[in-house]
């Protein structure tokens, strides 16, 4: 297991630098003076323009701006902004609200998505089943933004249960309705995959083998609910990203100040670096959760042996 | 974001292989291949390919009727819109601006005073366009390289994993943003060209999914007997997967497309919605919810409708999608 964690390790090495490299380019590709409106209205000082460009190298090969940004990254450096604030403060800052809205929305995915899973996956066909089904199937089919503003518009202002938007600080209790939001997709998948999941291992013979020998009904379910959680956990692991990056949506609906606001802002006014840290970060965070994940399934399934 | 049972890492489908050949059946890869179910246990008469089977199946599905029809009238809507409404999306008056639904604008007015009814009516081009064109892009370009890395294994398998491992890593939303800024369109760019750019960046990045279903699919197939008879025969290469590998692995690349085409319009409304995906004077939902969102407290139906749309052609797709798959799949029966 040890060499199979160090194997893995390795091999996210190439894809933090090919990932790294796409933003970075991507980043570079932005049209538009990156000096435009940084110094009022007039134009930039010409002593100003060389100095920024020598600081940030933008004279050179996009390929050699990017080894020196690795190196820089590499010795802990995140670098600046155009503004002259230090990216490292700024995900700092941003970084707490979004981790806070991730880990509600994942809990609430996971607690009640496998819920209703299981509810509906062990009567396949019975109204339950069917209400699990279609409800699913209408919240993946709305658009996660229609979703934001509808249960802000219902529960924030015209029920009042939840405040309306998040403020200062983003407390926990503010983040409940924006994590609910934010979950509301994940959480038809999971219950979906759950349900179809159950109810094929029901059927299977180490189930009828447990009923037969006259293990209670819930022993019997747990049997058959722990051979099905894989397919889900791997779901959920590459959710977690999807949910880091995706809270864009949500974050600006409920104006949460978070890592997908600060992405959004800093591609507009072209703060290379800011976007280029934030994205790798989420990207880092991705590929160590399915790291997890995948040490996870030996857990869960103890005949799954890691070469 | 559409069929979770078939993503993981390579990893986790080596995990699962090792199961399959340790003869334990309960680990679901929805590689289905046509030998294994075209004999349906009990059926007597002559054998049915896995697609006439599934084609019975869902024949007698009511959500598969119902999402057939619903994609088939959203389709016409999109193609000729005179059809629906005989008014002129763009020919607006302000004295009109946010008026509610009436008998004469049965949706009501928008912002501009424009005819919300006929503004939704015409908005089914740019979405579904963008759904269709996406779905297309990224099947080509994930069964391609899945059937690559599938079928020669090896090197090429790891090259082309580890590249699909960088763009699965790249949040979507947020790499298109990227993508999208770093190309703009403005009001002057060509209707087709700003569909295009929204249909590269979604599809550069939503690809990867459909690679390692259709890798997946193909190392199940390529070891069945009919593929070494083929080979033993001196088959070349090329003709063992465009006549047996191809055929019997796509089955679940379908599905997924299939699903994921509702997800696509989605995630273009999202875009458009931030202000970054299509952009005016396309008419796209996305742009109207955009419009109306900061009015949603006087004035709902400026929101309500694009959005009924967008939503019940996400489901559209998305019910169909779920009825194929359950036809194809055979463990259900």
């Amino acid at each position: 297991m040890g060499q199979y964690t160090i194997r893995r390790l390795l091999q996210m090495i190439p894809v933090v630098i090919g990932t790294t490299f796409l933003i970075f380019a991507a980043v570079w590709a932005l049209p538009g003076d990156p000096f435009a409106g940084k110094c009022g209205d007039r134009p930039c000082p010409e002593a100003y323009v060389a100095e920024q460009t020598a600081r940030y190298n933008l004279d050179d090969p996009l390929i050699v701006q990017y080894v020196k940004y690795m190196g820089n990254l590499l010795t802990g450096d995140l670098g600046d902004t155009f503004r002259g604030t230090r990216v490292i403060d700024e995900l700092a800052v941003a970084l707490p609200p979004t981790l806070k809205l991730t880990i509600i929305a994942i809990t609430v995915e996971i607690v009640i998505g496998i819920i209703a899973g299981v509810l509906a996956g062990l009567r396949r066909g019975s109204f339950i089943d069917n209400l699990v089904l279609l409800s699913t199937l209408v919240v993946i089919s709305i658009p996660i933004f229609v979703i934001g503003y509808l249960a802000q518009y219902i529960f924030g202002v015209q029920l009042g249960w939840f405040p309306p938007t998040v403020g200062t600080g983003a407390p926990w209790s503010d983040l409940i309705l924006p994590g609910l939001v934010l979950a509301s997709v994940s959480l038809a998948y999971v219950a979906r995959l759950t349900r179809t999941q159950l109810a094929e291992n029901m059927r299977a013979d180490y189930v009828r083998t447990a009923t037969a020998k006259g293990l209670p009904r819930s022993q019997v379910v747990r049997h058959g609910l722990r051979n099905s959680l894989i397919p889900v956990v791997t779901f959920i692991g590459i959710d977690f990203g999807a949910l880091m990056g995706g809270a864009v949506v949500t974050e600006g609906i409920f104006n949460i100040k978070g890592i997908g606001g600060l992405v959004f802002s800093s591609i507009q006014t072209r703060e290379g670096a800011t976007v280029t840290a934030a994205i790798t970060f989420i990207v880092i965070v991705f590929l160590i959760v399915n790291l997890l994940v995948d040490l996870l399934y030996g857990v869960l399934d103890p005949r799954i042996r890691y070469e | 974001m559409s069929d979770p049972t078939s993503t993981g890492t390579p990893d986790q489908q080596e995990i699962r292989q090792e199961f399959m050949r340790a003869g334990a059946q309960n680990i679901a890869l929805p590689g289905v291949t046509a030998e294994e179910s075209a004999l349906p246990v009990g059926d007597v008469g002559k054998p049915r390919s896995l697609w006439q089977d599934a084609w019975e199946d869902l024949r007698r599905n009511p959500l598969f009727i119902i999402g057939t029809i619903l994609v088939l009238v959203l389709v016409v809507m999109a193609a000729f819109p005179q059809l629906f409404t005989s008014v002129d999306p763009r020919s607006c008056s302000l004295s009109n601006s946010r008026q509610p639904p009436s008998s004469e604008a049965w949706f009501g007015y928008d912002l501009q005073g424009c005819d919300v009814y006929a503004r939704t009516i015409y908005g089914a081009r740019a979405s579904i366009l963008v759904g269709i064109f996406t779905t297309a892009a990224v099947m080509v370009i994930g069964g391609l390289i899945g059937i690559v890395s599938g079928f020669f294994g090896g090197w090429t398998d790891s090259i082309a994993s580890r590249i699909t491992d960088i763009f699965l890593a790249l949040p979507l939303l947020l790499g298109s943003i990227l993508l999208l800024t770093a190309f703009p369109s403005t009001a002057e760019t060509p209707e087709l060209v700003v569909i295009g750019k929204v249909v590269f960046a979604l599809a550069i990045l939503g690809w990867t999914q459909l690679a390692r279903i259709m890798r997946s699919s193909v190392i199940q197939v390529k070891n069945q007997d009919y593929v070494q008879a083929a080979r033993a025969l001196g088959a070349s290469s090329n003709r063992v997967i465009t006549r047996h590998v191809l055929p019997n692995s796509l089955a679940p690349v379908i599905v997924v497309a299939m699903i994921s085409l509702g997800a696509y319009i989605g995630a273009e409304a999202t875009l458009s919605f931030l202000g970054i995906g299509l952009q005016p004077p396309v008419i796209s939902w996305g742009i109207a919810i955009n419009d109306a969102a900061t009015y949603v407290r006087t004035s709902p139906h400026m929101l309500f409708f694009p959005a009924l749309f967008l939503s019940v052609t996400v489901f559209a797709f998305i019910m169909l999608g779920d009825a194929v798959r359950d036809a194809l799949d055979p463990k259900l029966r």
